[in-house]
């Protein structure tokens, strides 16, 4: 990583917490293009030929490694890349993406990311998705990631997905199905301020008998911030399925939560909650009663909410 | 010594129209006591609770603590002067752990002394600290996690506000046992709204609040004595044979024995 300025490794550090060289595979791409690689015996990484992008490929049976794949621009600049992943039978893996931007110029700065993954059965993955942007450049600071999931008979996907103020407009599409008792958990934790934009939309549709999920989605929409967050659940077949979205909203920021759940057939079991509200003063009150400032007071109570 | 002179406290109606909540309260409460406020429901207990604290600002007089004046101080002003509240209808909080919760009251995270706090109010310390202060607790474990809060910190006053709600039989001879070690153990003033004989009885004076106002300051025996039991070898604890919450209730005082 001595190639890497100090705003790389910040920037690295803030979407993949990595301080120094990861354990396991990894592939690093920063402007564009493919900066650092490294495979291991069971996860092999292979550059697209058809397309910008990777092909990550984790060999059945594999257990407890990890792929880090994180994308940095420090630069204005737009980049479009194509992930797909194969997580063969049986294997426990844990990817963590996400893309940091450092936009010091009056030039946009975006990155698009279109990542597949294959979960094949019994397999497990745990992925982590983080999106952070920084600089003082006037250039917008733009992610438009696209995930589609397929979650194979007997394998769980858990996927968390954060992204806490400087990114100024995300559109977030997110697509999953679930076969044969497969299993999703969904966590979103999103913090907006000043007149960023973000938009979420969660697809996931329950496929096969006995599959399972549940999406949790949390946010904070703070000065004239505005989010919209469009959670679509559809049951196919015996299934079943819960989403929850709540979110803080403060100033004159906007939040549209639009929670959508279709039973297609009899056995299909699924719930939505959906709320939006200020910070309750009661929780302020007790905070400040314990010697909190009410902005510390907020500050804790707003912490705990996007953990 | 915490003094409430001529203070009236008076809130917004659904109308917009102005309605008197505490009338005239005049009350001098000294170090090392304990002093329970009883009453009929809406006659301004919690009201005077949340005036003393600053939730409900004073419309007229005064609140002192050793001769500073509060009414101008702000909510986390007074709880740095030593003023705490333990609320009726303690919050939960999505994310927050009881650990970082009692870390915040106590102004510590020092393991034993939060672990000596749970424990203090009735439960299993290694059970409970990590867990989060949200929909996963009952009313009654929350109550105690609230109570432990202001037992974490050192204050001058401290007020409870109807501590036994929701809190089974067993642990409440805990919680009794509590108030009377911190009144044996600090110079606090403490101040405890409740409705309950037992606890009427750690009371020093009882204070009685109706329609706003103070209608009595009292001592524990003249109350319960004034009240004529309905079953007072009452059956109803297995583990004590003192009489139970409910077989009786002073219609005068709103109090239940």
């Amino acid at each position: 990583m001595s190639s890497l300025t100090d705003i790389d490794k910040r920037l690295l550090k803030e979407v993949a917490d990595l301080h120094e060289i990861p354990q396991g595979a990894y592939n690093i791409r920063k402007n564009g293009e493919g900066l650092s690689r490294k495979t291991t015996d069971n996860i092999d990484i292979i550059t697209k030929t058809d397309k910008p992008g990777i092909d990550v490929i984790v060999k059945a049976g594999t257990k407890n490694e990890s792929v880090h794949i994180p994308v940095i621009l420090s630069q204005g600049m737009e980049d479009l890349v194509y992930n797909t992943f194969e997580i063969g039978e049986d294997a426990d893996v844990t990817i963590v993406a996400g893309c940091g931007i450092h936009n010091g110029t009056g030039e946009k700065a975006g990155h698009d990311g279109v990542h597949e993954f294959f979960l094949r059965r019994g397999s497990r993955m745990k992925y982590v998705e983080k999106h952070y942007g920084e600089g003082n450049g006037k250039g917008q600071r733009i992610l438009n990631p696209t995930t589609i999931i397929e979650v194979g008979e007997d394998a769980t996907a858990e996927i968390e997905m954060l992204q806490m103020k400087g990114v100024d407009f995300a559109k977030r599409d997110t697509i999953v199905r679930l076969h044969k008792n497969a299993r999703l958990i969904v966590t979103e934790r999103l913090l907006t301020y000043l007149k960023q934009e973000a938009v979420s939309i969660i697809t996931v549709e329950l496929l096969g008998e006995g599959s399972s999920a549940q999406v949790i989605s949390r946010s904070v929409a703070q000065n004239e911030s505005k989010q919209v967050f469009h959670l679509n659940m559809r049951g196919h077949c015996e299934c079943k399925g819960h989403i929850q979205c709540d979110s803080i909203i403060m100033h004159n920021a906007q939040v549209s939560a639009i929670p959508e759940i279709s039973a297609l057939d009899e056995g299909a079991e699924l719930i939505h909650e959906a709320a939006i509200g200020r910070i309750a003063s009661e929780q302020l009150m007790k905070l400040m009663s314990l010697g909190l400032t009410e902005s510390q007071a907020e500050e804790t109570i707003l912490q705990g909410f996007l953990k | 010594m915490l003094e409430l002179k001529n203070v009236n406290v008076s809130v917004k109606d659904g109308n917009g129209d102005n309605v008197d909540i505490l009338k005239d309260i005049n009350l001098t409460l000294e170090n090392n006591k304990i002093y329970v406020v009883t009453g009929p429901n809406g006659g301004g207990k919690t009201s005077l609770a949340k005036a003393i604290i600053g939730i409900y600002p004073v419309t007229g007089g005064s609140v002192t603590l050793d001769g500073e004046e509060l009414s101008d101080k702000s909510i986390t002003q007074r709880a740095e002067m030593g003023v705490g509240y333990a609320f009726q209808a303690p919050t939960r909080f999505k994310g927050l752990k009881v650990r970082e919760f009692l870390t915040i009251a106590a102004g510590t995270d020092d393991e034993a002394l939060l672990f000596a706090l749970l424990v203090d109010v009735g439960l299993c310390a290694q059970d409970y600290i990590d867990r989060e202060m949200n929909s996963g607790f009952s009313g009654g474990e929350l109550k105690r996690i609230e109570i432990a809060s202001i037992l974490a910190r050192k204050l001058k006053v401290a007020v409870f506000d109807e501590p036994e709600a929701g809190i089974d039989l067993w642990s409440f001879q805990k919680l009794t046992e509590t108030f009377r070690r911190l009144n044996e153990t600090n110079d606090t003033t403490i101040v405890i709204i409740s409705h309950q004989e037992r606890i009427l009885r750690l009371a020093d004076e009882v204070i009685v609040i109706a329609g706003g106002t103070v209608s009595e300051i009292t001592n524990p025996d003249k109350i319960l004595g004034e009240i004529e039991l309905e079953d007072p070898d009452c059956k109803l604890c297995p583990k004590c044979s003192e009489r139970s919450l409910l077989s009786g209730v002073n219609e005068e005082y709103g109090v239940r024995v």
